[in-house]
């Protein structure tokens, strides 16, 4: 947002100074891994922010171009390493388009409720490191309490707490264990009462709301143009999800869930009531928004986790079995993109008819969330820019690959 | 509205730049010429019953078998696809666009194949369209700032052509 000469924050602005050139990582605290930012400074007012990234790059793509699509799994777990299981099921549906493939009805409910979980984690993740951003530590400490035993139930189910590699294209490596349902059910009883701690300690704090009402603006075309997706999208008021409005293979997964967009309309997101009000100063598509609706998609996936729940139950088939390492991919192209916690998560995958595809390319969320900061962080403050920079909740790993 | 109903659409309003379809296809595509590029986006973005207006992805595809054996049996001649896939936030659905590009220009090897710019039609094109400079080596005409993006500033080639070769040594880095 342009500071105006009156505004109240800016005392600098008849105390010029030269400008400088500041770099802001690639090993910074505040810039979630890698991530360097080349700030031009005229004391404590940045003028232009350039990204510069790369450091993370580790040829995904390539390497993709030699391996067979289940081979590939491992690779995508490590894109967006907070939100893995979503990375595997991205993947898995667009190999799973190529070879017109059906997912057993028992599969679907298990990818529904796990990649919600992940959904989980992630924002999890995303509510406390924007704590950290903004110089609270607490929050920070308090999401990952209760993202552990998210991780314990992953741990439980495939055996690894980060890199899951757990669905893959054809369903998943395994069934749930016995008696997971249970203690899925019992944590989010336990989990759903603390959200409300959250909301205590950075939602409604007052000087939470100073940092970040009203600070990096972003409006819904601005959004748009720079192909910002996810929270991020929905923050700036535009009212779009794909796991509503996206292709088929992604709608029918969700078939028979009963869920409502995160999205604001006239002036209330959908059920809200039993979280703080939105304060005066936040405008549609400030980082208090973005932050927001994290926070509410928490809710919203724990709803349909509950959902889950009966559906798998009551499914009669089993849970898909892994496609074959040498399994021959038809010769086309397929495109698809899911709803993963950062937003649209793309993959691309041509075949020459071959088991190797010929191209497979990621289409990072997190990457086009990025580039929108060079038009955010015009004229604001130093103190700013982290604030920005956190209420996108990047990942370098999916943004480089 | 289906791929078919566009395609008729876009070839009554720019004929001869529609160059070829598959409308069979897991994602149905149309094929434009890169003079014709601009104006296609330009009219999808802005059309009321089209609105394009979120460009999800730009890819480079690069089909050239480096075994002489097998290359035989592609059936495609070596070429450069620049992929753009297109949704609308309003409309809910989907299109993809190619431009099928020699791979070097003029058959110069070492000349980029050159594709004019749309990231004044999407600002997300900015970024993947570096991307693809970098990773595929296609030239994007009227860029406002093409640089690598991913690699690094010094680096040779591009990773994703088919023929790239890997170097051996990187300011001391033994590659292999």
């Amino acid at each position: 947002m342009p500071l105006q000469l009156d505004d109240p924050r800016v005392v600098e602005f008849d105390v010029r100074t030269d400008e400088m050139l500041v770099n802001m990582g690639p090993q910074h605290p505040s810039t979630h891994g890698v991530l360097r930012l080349v700030l031009r400074t005229d004391g404590e007012i940045v003028s232009e922010v350039e990204p510069h990234i790369g450091y993370l790059h580790r040829c995904a793509e390539k390497i993709g171009e030699n391996l067979t699509p289940r081979q590939w799994i491992p690779y995508t777990d490590r894109m967006d390493y907070l939100a893995a299981m979503n990375m595997n099921l991205g993947w898995s549906l667009v190999v799973e388009k190529l070879l017109h493939y059906e997912l057993p009805e028992k599969a679907r409910h298990l990818r529904v409720i796990i990649s919600e979980m992940g959904r989980i984690a992630s924002h999890l993740v995303g509510m406390g490191a924007y704590g950290l951003d903004l110089g609270t530590f607490s929050p920070f400490l308090y999401a990952f309490r209760e993202r552990e035993k998210i991780l314990d139930l992953f741990e439980e189910a495939c055996g690894a707490r980060l890199t899951y590699s757990y669905l893959t294209p054809g369903g998943a490596t395994a069934d749930l264990p016995g008696g997971w349902l249970q203690k899925c059910a019992a944590f989010l009883d336990q989990f759903e009462p603390m959200i409300e701690e959250y909301h205590a300690l950075l939602t409604s704090n007052s000087i939470f709301i100073k940092r970040c009402a009203g600070i990096g603006v972003m409006p819904a075309d601005m959004a748009i143009s720079y192909g910002c997706t996810g929270p991020v999208l929905r923050g700036s008021g535009v009212d779009h999800d794909l796991r509503r409005d996206g292709e088929e293979r992604v709608t029918e997964m969700y078939e028979g869930y009963a869920f409502e967009i995160i999205v604001q309309k006239n002036g209330h997101y959908p059920k809200d009531h039993n979280y703080p009000a939105i304060p005066p100063e936040a405008v549609l598509g400030d980082c208090w928004h973005r932050f927001y609706v994290r926070m509410l998609e928490i809710v919203q996936s724990i709803d349909i986790v509950r959902q889950g729940f009966e559906f798998y139950s009551q499914a009669k088939d089993s849970w898909g079995e892994p496609i074959k390492l040498t399994t021959k991919l038809p010769k086309g192209e397929a495109y698809l993109e899911t709803e993963a916690p950062r937003g649209q998560m793309g993959f691309y995958i041509v075949s020459d008819g071959g088991s190797i595809p010929w191209r497979v390319r990621a289409r990072s969320s997190s990457f086009c969330n990025l580039s929108v900061t060079h038009a955010l962080c015009k004229n604001v403050l130093l103190a700013d820019v982290p604030a920005i920079v956190g209420s996108l909740d990047i990942v370098m790993g999916e943004i480089d690959r | 509205m289906s791929g078919k109903s566009f395609l008729d659409q876009l070839k009554k309003e720019f004929s001869g730049k529609i160059t070829g379809e598959n409308l069979t296809a897991l994602d149905p595509w149309i094929e434009v010429s890169p003079d014709g590029l601009v104006e296609v986006c330009e009219f999808l973005k802005n059309d009321p019953a089209a609105q394009f207006d979120l460009l999800n992805c730009i890819s480079g595809v690069d089909y050239l078998e480096p075994d002489p054996k097998k290359a035989a049996k592609t059936g495609w001649e070596p070429h450069t696809e620049v992929v753009y896939h297109l949704s609308s936030t309003v409309k809910k659905h989907t299109l993809v666009l190619k431009v099928i590009l020699p791979r070097w220009k003029d058959d110069v090897p070492g000349q980029l194949p050159e594709v004019p710019t749309v990231s004044h039609v999407w600002r997300t094109a900015d970024w993947h369209e570096r991307e693809v400079y970098d990773l595929s080596g296609v030239h994007f005409i009227g860029h406002p700032d093409l640089r690598r993006i991913l690699c690094c500033e010094d680096w040779v080639g591009h990773p994703l052509r088919k023929d790239y070769e890997m170097p051996l040594e990187y300011h001391g880095i033994r590659g292999r």
